[in-house]
This record gives C-alpha cells, sequence and structure tokens, in this order.
C-alpha cells in the first residue's frame, strides 16, 4: 500500500459516504474514527517511523483542545486562528518535550514513562488552572456557523476531519520518500549506525516529535469543534495517549495506513462490543487490551505488516543477529 | 612522506578504573592503508570508538585534515569524511540492502532518487549488486560484512576505519574482499584498518601501529613488525622472541 495514488483513492472513497450514508449514529462514528486515526498518526510518525515511544500524545492532543477552546471563550479569538494556533501550541510542547528528553538521552521505556509524566502533570495543571477552567473544563459556545467552524450538519464535520487525516497521510507520504524519513527510520533501526553515517540524531528525533506532536494537537482542535467541550481527563488522560498508539501498532506502526486501518478496526471492535454487552465502563479499553495481544502475538508489524515481506518475526529478527 | 591525514597525539580514555588506552599516538597517512594490531584488549576498538567520536578522551588531542576534531559529535566527523564500520555488525534488520546503503548515501545527496543510484554503484563495487533487494537480516556473515563497508562508502569518506571488516570470513571471502579494500585505496580513500588476519592486513598495509594493554608497543612497515621482539612478547607470551630468536 505505497503510493500517493492509493492515498488520493482511499480519501476518494472516504469522502463519497457521506453522499449515500445518512445516519448521523454512523457518521458520528466515522468523525471519531477518524479523529482517532489523525491522532494516531501523530504517534506513528514518532513512534511507528522515529522507533520512539511515546506513552504521553495526550500531552500535544490536550494543549491542542486546550489553547483552540480557551482563546476562543476567553479571548473571543475566531475559531479557524485557534486552530492553527493551537496546532502550533501542540508543536511547540512537542519540541520542548523532545528536547528535554532527547537531550538528556533518554530511549526505549524511559522515553514512554516520561512523556507519560508530561501528559499527567499537565492533566493536574489543566484541573486546578482557573484559565481552563479548572475542575469544570470549558465549554465552548454554540455557534453553528462555517466562519466559527461549527456545522450543522454531521457530513461536514466529516469532510473537515477527511481533509486533515488526508494532510497527515500526505505528510506521513511525503516523509516516507525524503532524506529525513530515511534518516529518522535509521535512527529507530539503529541509533548508533545511523550518527556513525552522518545522522544528526537528536535534530532527526526532534523534528519528528514536533511534526508528530502537531499532527496530535490538531486532532485535539478538532474534538473541540466537534464536542464544543473539553476538561482534563478527556484532554490529557492516558486514555488518550493509549489511543494514539494502539491504533497505529494494531494497524501497522511505519506504515502510511496503519493509523487508519487501526483506528477503524479498534473502534468498530469497540462499537459492537458496546452493542453487545451494553455500555459498561471501560469496555472499551478490554477490547483494545483483547486486540493488542492478538496483534503482538500474530501480526507484530501491525495488520498492514501481515501483507509484506517486513513480517518477520522479532524473535526471528533477533536470532539472525546472532 | 606522504601527508598525515589523521593524527592521534596521546589521546587517553578510562572507564572506571581500567586504563583502555593510554597516551597513543598514532597517524594515518593520505591514500595509504595503515593496519592497527594487537592482541585481545588492547584497545583497538576504543581507539576506533575515540576517532569516530563515540567516546570522548580523557586525555590528548585528535587532528583530522589539520582540524581539531576531539570534541566534534558523530555525525558531524561522518560530514568531515570519517566512516567506520562496526566489528560487532549493526545492520538495519528491518530495512532492505539497498535501503541501508541509501542512509549513508543521503549524507552527501538529499534527492531520493541521488541518493538510491549512488547506494546501487556502491552496492555494485562491493560486491552487493544482486542483493540489493534483499531484507538485510537474511545476509550472510560476509554479506553483513560488505554491508558495513558498503554504508561506510555511501557517505563517501575521505578517511575509513575498518574494524575486523575480515573476521568471520571464510579463505574464499576474505580473497574476495582483499581487492575491494585495495581498489578503495587506489581511489584515494585513506584506510586505518584493524584486524585480526595477518596475512591480509601484512600484504594491505604500507605501515602498521601495534597495540597492546592501551599502550602503542611498536610501529614500522609490515616486516620490522613481524620481527619485533616487543610485538612477538605481546601475542606468544613473555620470553617467546627469545625462543624464536628475534631480533630486539
Amino acid at each position: 500500500m505505497k503510493g500517493f495514488g492509493t492515498i488520493v483513492l482511499v480519501i476518494a472513497v472516504l469522502a463519497a459516504v457521506p453522499l449515500v450514508v445518512h445516519s448521523n449514529t454512523a457518521l458520528n462514528f466515522l468523525v471519531i474514527m477518524l479523529l482517532t486515526a489523525l491522532a494516531g498518526q501523530g504517534w506513528n510518525i514518532l513512534g511507528g517511523y522515529g522507533g520512539q515511544y511515546s506513552f504521553g500524545h495526550a500531552a500535544f492532543f490536550g494543549t491542542g483542545a486546550y489553547v483552540t477552546a480557551i482563546l476562543q471563550v476567553r479571548y473571543g479569538v475566531n475559531a479557524w486562528p485557534g486552530f492553527a494556533v493551537g496546532t502550533a501550541a501542540g508543536a511547540l510542547v512537542g519540541a520542548v518535550i523532545g528536547a528535554l528528553t532527547f537531550r538528556a538521552g533518554l530511549r526505549g521505556s524511559y522515553f514512554a514513562l516520561v512523556t507519560l509524566a508530561f501528559a499527567e502533570v499537565l492533566r493536574i495543571l489543566a484541573s486546578v488552572a482557573p484559565i481552563a477552567g479548572a475542575g469544570v473544563g470549558t465549554l465552548v459556545k454554540l455557534d453553528l456557523h462555517a466562519s466559527a467552524l461549527q456545522f450543522e450538519s454531521r457530513a461536514a464535520f466529516y469532510w473537515v476531519i477527511l481533509a486533515l487525516v488526508a494532510a497527515s497521510l500526505a505528510i506521513a507520504h511525503a516523509i516516507e520518500r525524503s532524506r529525513f524519513g530515511a534518516w529518522l527510520i535509521a535512527v529507530r533501526e539503529n541509533e548508533d549506525a545511523a550518527r556513525a553515517l552522518g545522522v544528526d540524531a537528536f535534530k532527526v528525533k526532534l523534528g519528528a516529535m514536533t511534526i508528530s506532536a502537531a499532527i496530535t494537537a490538531a486532532a485535539g482542535c478538532f474534538y473541540v469543534q466537534y464536542f464544543l467541550f473539553v476538561d482534563s481527563g478527556i484532554a490529557y488522560g492516558t486514555r488518550m495517549s493509549i489511543e494514539a498508539l494502539l491504533t497505529p501498532i494494531i494497524g501497522g506502526a511505519g506504515t502510511v495506513f496503519g493509523p487508519l486501518v487501526g483506528a477503524l478496526v479498534v473502534k468498530a471492535l469497540g462499537e459492537g462490543a458496546t452493542f453487545v454487552a451494553g455500555d459498561a465502563p471501560g469496555l472499551n479499553l478490554i477490547v483494545y487490551g483483547c486486540v493488542l495481544v492478538l496483534v503482538i502475538a500474530f501480526a507484530p508489524r501491525g495488520l498492514i505488516g501481515l501483507f509484506s515481506w517486513r513480517r518477520v518475526p522479532a524473535g526471528k529478527r533477533e536470532a539472525a543477529h546472532g | 612522506m606522504a601527508e598525515t591525514l589523521l593524527a592521534v597525539e596521546g589521546v587517553s580514555r578510562r572507564f572506571g578504573g581500567l586504563l583502555a588506552v593510554h597516551g597513543v599516538s598514532i597517524a594515518a597517512d593520505q591514500g595509504r592503508i595503515t593496519g592497527l594490531i594487537g592482541p585481545n584488549g588492547a584497545g583497538k576498538t576504543t581507539l576506533f570508538g575515540l576517532i569516530s567520536g563515540f567516546i570522548a578522551p580523557n586525555e590528548g588531542a585528535i587532528r583530522y585534515a589539520g582540524e581539531h576534531i576531539t570534541r566534534l559529535p558523530v555525525h558531524e566527523r561522518a560530514r568531515r569524511g570519517i566512516a567506520r564500520t562496526f566489528q560487532i555488525v549493526q545492520p538495519f534488520t528491518g530495512l532492505t540492502v539497498r535501503e541501508n546503503i541509501v542512509v549513508g548515501a543521503h549524507l552527501h545527496h538529499r534527492s531520493r532518487t541521488d541518493a538510491r543510484a549512488a547506494a546501487d554503484a556502491v552496492g555494485r563495487e562491493v560486491g552487493l549488486g544482486g542483493m540489493l533487494d534483499r531484507p538485510a537480516a537474511t545476509l550472510t556473515v560476509a554479506g553483513r560484512k560488505r554491508l558495513e563497508l558498503a554504508r561506510a562508502l555511501a557517505t563517501e569518506p575521505k578517511l575509513l576505519l575498518l574494524d575486523e571488516v575480515l573476521a568471520g570470513l571464510n579463505p574464499t571471502e576474505i580473497r574476495e574482499i582483499v581487492p575491494v579494500i585495495r581498489k578503495l585505496c587506489d581511489r584515494g580513500i585513506t584506510i586505518l584498518m584493524i584486524e585480526h588476519v595477518m596475512q591480509a592486513v601484512m600484504s594491505l598495509s604500507e605501515r602498521i601501529f601495534v597495540l597492546a594493554e592501551g599502550r602503542v608497543i611498536a610501529e614500522g612497515t609490515p616486516g620490522e613488525v613481524a620481527a619485533n621482539r616487543a610485538v612477538i612478547e605481546a601475542y606468544l607470551g613473555h620470553g617467546a622472541a627469545k625462543k624464536l630468536g628475534a631480533q630486539p
């Protein structure tokens, strides 16, 4: 599944869906699925291509959401520039966390833990800071006009999030074919070997983290426009971090379409479970856990990995080292 | 006398209580092959780490092309033309052979098309031409050594540090790769090689440094070094030189 043509085709097919499907429930499901795919694509740039497994992408999602909401509610800024500033703020948070962690040489599980800690710190700050509405959260005023980036029809929202997902696919595709991408993948595969070949690993990882954070922050900005509400648990909660990493891992980390495929599978199974077992709290997480176990056991390179030579089982790869 | 491209001057490196490299001074002349030999644990690979920038020295200086590079990071040294291979091969196992080499080629080729063309040329030069599309994980030991060499070459180095590229190869494979190394030298690349395969290093090198227990114990032409008493004792044990009747 390579090539720009595939992206155009997939987006064209998805764009036609609201012309056929008119059910609000179905469109709502698809919007949330695409939202998760977008957040996951952000994680995929850093984690999938760069091998830096962040456990705290909620830090970027939440920053995007909060900045967009606060600018509108407290400063009367229009939603469109609010969206742009929210995305940029997320990127900035990514750059700062990246500079601190990568400068300190954190790798692997240490990097994961520190990113998780940053997201948790932000969650606690947001839950007490008056500007963020503290424990109550921030409610954006209902104003169903395109000028306020709010729409009466679900289809319009659907097309907006689809456009964002299309952009994220194009970014992933461009990275895959660029020098930056080759260096990023080299850092993932073996950082020391990459450095010996002239790769500035710090700069490459920092760049990836900034792009990654911007994409996930854009998902947060969209979330606010769609639900018109954000609180610290939604924005910075671990649930968002888990969804952002789960979708690309299940779909195929380090592939352009991995997050989209993963989001579709995860969200469909989540909905299916709710349909069968009723709305039990935490049910989604149980489903995610089961899917993750199955994928790691039977498709370690994700669902897309099932269709490529790169599906060398991890054990075999290690053995081949010796 | 050829110009000196690399000069290591009185470099020391300590690991806790172990003095791995102690006041070592060596030099590599422009366009020649210089050998670095010594028993296991002599500090050869540490010295390579110091030259390529993976390890910082406690004392001493490293000059390359007339410039002090002692404090430069690894990737900056690579940009200036220092490439190394790893004794324990470090392929990007999730990538194909071509993709592995492309990473090196990208150092001086921004566009993907140029980098791939350069990578293919280097791949053919080291004898990996038929395996470019294979996953690097499927290569044999000999193939992986060639891949190490190819990736380093793709960065278009002026100074190539070869860390035991012949180790683990059978005699046929060694016979195949020795001319490749000689050809690189003929192309003007300065080579500093660590090698345990004596026959190869003796025939390839113009000048050899012998390291033992972190110090340079001898240097000279292959003939001089082979007859050196200190070298024989370092390899074969105290008193060995006397038994063999070597010159002091």
